[in-house]
């Protein structure tokens, strides 16, 4: 590992302060992500800013009547929290998926939304990646690619994003928050998570020395019947081969609102806006779902290994919209 | 502003204080094992996945591996060595020696350490992956063996003395709740909605 030098920040502008401009220096949250990159020297900064003392650990109201998570905030306290296994269950069911009880407990809201991908090429360093190596080249395309991306991928990269939260944010519509030493901006996580492209090392929008200072929900009276499935090659502490976060309100038989959101099948949650389109007005059955899934996953482009996520997530849509259906009708 | 990779730290370890330069690539399990004499905590993969490096810091479970010494400073941090009162061991220690909760004993001081932390998560009223319905209203899941599996995931053990592990989380947890219903000193908080 390469010596780093260690300061810890007071405050959100001092934080910010401290940072600058620097590309080698990097925020340090709970460290789950970036102390195991920094061991095997995928990432390799000279300087960490250490924010997990920034009074960003709370979770409130907002006047719209949604939620405002801090970036702060641990993954076991968020899904620990009341108001949002009360108004958002999916999202406190799509942390709870994640990771092991220790690592929720120390990893933040903040660094959970900017982890890395778990694509092997990538965590290794003796491997070419464009992704941590731009124009390096990408082996997964060729070689072990099971559970990579199935949509919007491109030839230069083909992983997944790893986060089981940033699933269900994105179902929810989800505003990311964060500050700059020009300011507070924010984005919506539709557009937080950049396309591949040619440029698979740019991950996010957000811009340079930005602090992500939290994360608002806002009020989806619909997200109150919600439901995060995950589907992983063993039952626990394991990241998924595919999941979905879905809402779905259902009035008179008919689908009065839904909404529903893809994980591991491509480098960003993956909203699914075709299905929801599909969804809204029609009769609630399993027709219905079977077109949602159908109509999202036409784009779907597999590699020659990861043919079974397509069949996998169609299984995983219809089933988990029929659950809610049936808990709407409770 | 002068740059260094080294600083002299101050960690709180069994309510014990520690004065201690590191280099700031020390993480807490090396500084407990290597610099502190505290060999309890295990070291197994050094990649956060197998939780033999168990702690409770500031009272919640974490792990050793991923945790940077440094940064532990002005943290509440307890081992395996602080859990027992004295000469009498933690109810959790002595559910594991009664109901031979290990084979070999190598994740054992994780075990017990994630489970001290998983049994105060859940009399918080914490929901799992495997509760049926997470809303508050549903009340706190029972700790039926299908939640202890789940809640305890973050700990390997490679001997597989899962089905002992389970049986001696399963009492410790059961004496914790009859002694918290004869003093209930905080009722779980339900933070306002």
């Amino acid at each position: 590992m390469r010596e780093f030098d260690y300061q810890r920040a007071a405050d959100v502008a001092g934080a910010v302060a401290l940072l600058g401009a620097d590309p080698d220096t990097r925020f340090l949250g709970g460290g789950t992500n970036l102390v195991d990159l920094m061991k095997t020297g995928v990432e390799r900064p000279a300087r960490l800013i250490d924010i997990r003392e920034l009074p960003l650990d709370h979770i409130e109201p907002t006047p719209e009547g949604g939620l405002r998570i801090g970036a702060t905030v641990t993954n076991g306290d968020l899904a620990a929290h009341p108001a949002i296994r009360r108004r958002y269950p999916a999202l406190a069911q799509a942390v709870l998926a994640g990771a092991s009880g220790q690592l929720r407990n120390m990893a933040t809201v903040g660094g959970n939304l900017l982890q890395r991908t778990r694509c092997g090429y990538f965590t290794d360093v003796t491997k070419p990646c464009n992704k941590r190596v731009p124009g390096s080249g990408c082996p997964a395309i060729e070689g072990e690619h099971h559970n990579h991306a199935i949509l919007g991928a491109s030839g230069h990269c083909v992983a997944v994003h790893p986060s089981d939260m940033a699933v269900a944010l994105t179902a929810f519509d989800a505003v990311v928050h964060f500050e700059t030493a020009d300011g507070p901006g924010e984005s919506p996580l539709a557009s937080f998570y950049l396309p591949v492209g040619d440029t698979p090392h740019r991950e996010t929008a957000l811009p340079p020395g930005a602090l992500i200072t939290g994360v608002t929900l806002p009020p989806a009276p619909v997200a109150a019947v919600s439901r995060y499935r995950k589907v992983r090659e063993r039952a626990s502490y394991a990241f998924a081969i595919g999941s979905v976060a879905a809402a779905l309100d259902v009035r008179d038989g008919v689908v009065h609102d839904a909404r529903l959101a893809l994980g591991a099948v491509a480098s960003r949650p993956w909203r699914a806006v075709a299905a929801e389109h599909v969804l809204t007005g029609a009769p609630a059955d399993a027709a219905t779902y079977a077109a949602a899934a159908d109509a999202e996953l036409a784009a779907a482009r597999p590699l020659p290994h990861n043919g079974y996520k397509v069949d996998l997530m169609r299984n995983l849509v219809v089933a988990v919209l029929s659950e809610l259906a049936e808990e709407a009708a409770r | 502003m002068a740059s260094s990779t080294s600083s002299v730290i101050t960690l709180e370890i069994n309510g014990e204080k520690h004065t201690l330069p590191v280099d700031h690539r020390t993480t807490l399990l090396d500084a407990l094992r290597e610099r502190l004499d505290l060999t309890g905590t295990k070291k197994g993969c050094d990649q956060g996945q197998c939780g033999a490096c168990t702690v409770l810091l500031d009272g919640r479970r974490a792990v050793a591996c991923l945790q940077l010494a440094v940064a532990a400073e002005g943290r509440e941090i307890t081992t395996i060595e602080g859990v027992a009162d004295g000469d009498r061991l933690h109810p959790v220690q002595q559910a594991f020696l009664d109901l031979d909760g290990y084979q070999c004993g190598y994740c054992t001081p994780g075990q017990i350490c994630a489970a001290i932390g998983m049994i105060e998560e859940h009399a918080a009223g914490w929901p799992s992956a495997v509760t049926d319905d997470v809303r508050p209203e549903a009340g706190p899941p029972p700790l039926t063996a299908d939640e202890i599996r789940e809640r305890m995931s973050g700990n390997l053990c490679r001997c597989g003395a899962y089905v002992s592990i389970v049986e001696a989380v399963a009492r410790a947890a059961g004496e914790a709740a009859a002694e918290r219903r004869v003093t209930p000193a905080a009722e779980a908080e339900e933070a306002v909605a």
